[in-house]
């Protein structure tokens, strides 16, 4: 029990002491930017009603579901295509290794020339951010498939749908769930960057127009709305890589203990 | 050698290079014929012949190269401080179990706070000064480096510790001498994911805010209507970008050379 109660401590004492030393130091602030933090949580409540987070907040959850369901999509069926060819893999690393490296918010501009300001645009726009990360390691986990698991699947004359579903996939799937982490937090990144260029709605657009309208304290809860948004999409992430490689880090221990 | 079999084929080095060539080469045709045959409208996607020139005309003004000055400025003050206070607080933090404990969930709560979120502070802070990018770049600098030095610092073993320890090591030799050496190529991976993710801000923070450089110079572009030359200067960020990959991995390699040798593991 006291085992327990001390866990707890630990896990709620510094963010429980950090929140009190922030509400206590602002809060007789005449700071006109850092305003006391009784202010920001009034304004959190008055800014953030249901009407607001289902006109702002929704928007935004669906363009960023919808690009990063179809980023992982597209990068996972072309990391398999091109990992499983050595030819194409050689003849496409330099241009992925490129398209990698161009930083994703510049893409904004290019893509707003092809698909408008819409809900396309944002949705296509993380897309193109969001794919790469799982396709480089789609590749690089299709690649480092277990050589006697793959000669022995190929003896026993297992092809196809069978060898990608029973062999390529799993030994891939460590690599693939790596690429996918990587890939939210720039999905998340992607998603407000798109809506402070062109948008009507949106958490991004919302922000920004605190700002510029010096709505300090609704800024600041906006702030840490996106905060909060970020943590629990990634403990959501946590929990669902704890369930789909439950096996790979079983496995992980169990050689590790060995 | 056949393409079909997975993972036995192998393609000599060579060969490889002269794909490669050849893929990049296939992307630069496609992207020439693409709108010269009227596929996609030469307004939105200029051939690569015009980008080319226009990335020709850029090179050749003195605009350009303060741009690219300005962002590697920003890049590299902010990775360098990042990578400074990520190692500091990383070491301390790992080297006093109590710290580690009591700080494990507040970093979890911070790190994935998307660092875009402080763009509209940034802006009221700083304005459109190097101040906002580099206050972006740090922040989403600082976690990836601290994050690998706090895994870094978990792998120590526990004998060679033990063992320091019952040498009398002071805490100052044990950080050095068996701390220091497990965390090193952890820190590498943690300055090399930073660093691409330090160029990724410093270019968001110059195209939203406006602060001088790269990104900046692509927002005028755009609203101008100048698109090759837009096509131009976000060719010039991914190359950028290339060469900082391909920098940290040289640098890591040159580092650690003891390490893989010795572990035999790729430090990733």
């Amino acid at each position: 029990m006291t085992g327990v109660l001390r866990r707890l401590l630990l896990i709620v004492g510094l963010p429980a002491a950090l929140i009190v030393t922030w509400y206590a130091a602002s809060a007789n602030s005449e700071n006109f930017y850092a305003p006391p933090l009784r202010q920001i949580l009034a304004a959190f409540a008055d800014t953030w009603t249901p009407e607001r987070l289902r006109a702002d907040v929704l928007p935004s959850l669906a363009r960023l579901g919808a690009g990063y369901l179809l980023a992982g999509l597209i990068g996972i069926a072309a990391g398999v295509a091109i990992g499983a060819s050595p030819r194409l893999r050689a003849a496409a690393e330099p241009v992925l290794e490129f398209f990698r490296a161009v930083p994703p918010p510049v893409l904004v501009p290019v893509i707003m020339l092809f698909a408008g300001i819409g809900n396309g645009m944002k949705v296509i726009v993380i897309v193109s951010g969001c794919v790469w990360p799982v396709l480089l390691n789609t590749v690089e986990g299709v690649r480092s498939t277990d050589s006697v698991l793959s000669d022995t699947t190929r003896a026993y004359g297992i092809t196809g749908v069978a060898r990608l579903r029973h062999l390529l996939l799993p030994a891939a799937s460590p690599r693939i769930v790596a690429g996918l982490r990587q890939a939210l937090s720039i999905a998340i990144i992607l998603m407000v960057i798109s809506e402070m260029f062109a948008a009507s709605n949106g958490l991004g657009f919302t922000i920004v127009q605190f700002q510029r309208s010096f709505a300090i304290p609704e800024m600041w809860s906006g702030i840490i709305l996106l905060g909060l948004l970020g943590f629990g999409l990634s403990e959501l992430f946590r929990l669902a890589e704890h369930f789909a490689l439950a096996w790979y880090h079983g496995l992980r221990d169990a050689q590790r203990r060995s | 050698m056949t393409a079909a079999g997975a993972g036995v084929a192998r393609v000599r080095p060579a060969g490889r290079a002269l794909l490669g060539l050849s893929g990049l080469a296939g992307l630069l045709v496609l992207v020439e014929l693409l709108p010269r045959a009227g596929i996609v409208s030469d307004r939105s996607l200029p051939p690569t012949s015009r980008i080319l020139a226009a990335l020709a005309d850029e090179a050749a003004t003195a605009a350009f190269w303060v741009a690219v000055g300005d962002t590697l400025t920003a890049w590299a003050i902010g990775l360098a401080v990042a990578v400074a206070a990520g190692v500091a607080v990383g070491v301390l933090i790992g080297a006093v179990p109590v710290l580690r404990a009591v700080t494990a969930s507040t970093v979890e709560f911070l790190r994935p706070i998307p660092s875009v979120a402080l763009i509209p502070l940034a802006v009221l802070l700083y304005g459109s000064d190097l101040g906002s990018t580099l206050l972006l770049v740090v922040y989403a600098a600082f976690w990836q480096v601290l994050v690998q030095v706090l895994y870094g610092v978990a792998d120590v073993d526990p004998v060679a510790e033990e063992t320091a320890r019952s040498f009398r090591f002071t805490a100052a030799a044990r950080i050095r001498y068996v701390l220091w050496p497990t965390a090193l190529p952890y820190v590498f991976t943690g300055v090399r994911l930073a660093a691409s993710v330090a160029l990724v801000l410093a270019v968001t923070a110059e195209l939203v805010i406006g602060a001088p450089g790269l990104g900046a110079v692509i927002a005028v572009a755009q609203t101008s209507g100048a698109i090759p030359t837009m096509y131009a200067l976000i060719v010039v960020t991914g190359l950028i970008g290339v060469a900082i990959n391909l920098a940290a991995r040289r640098a890591e390699r040159h580092f650690l050379a003891w390490h893989q040798s010795v572990r035999g593991e790729v430090a990733a």
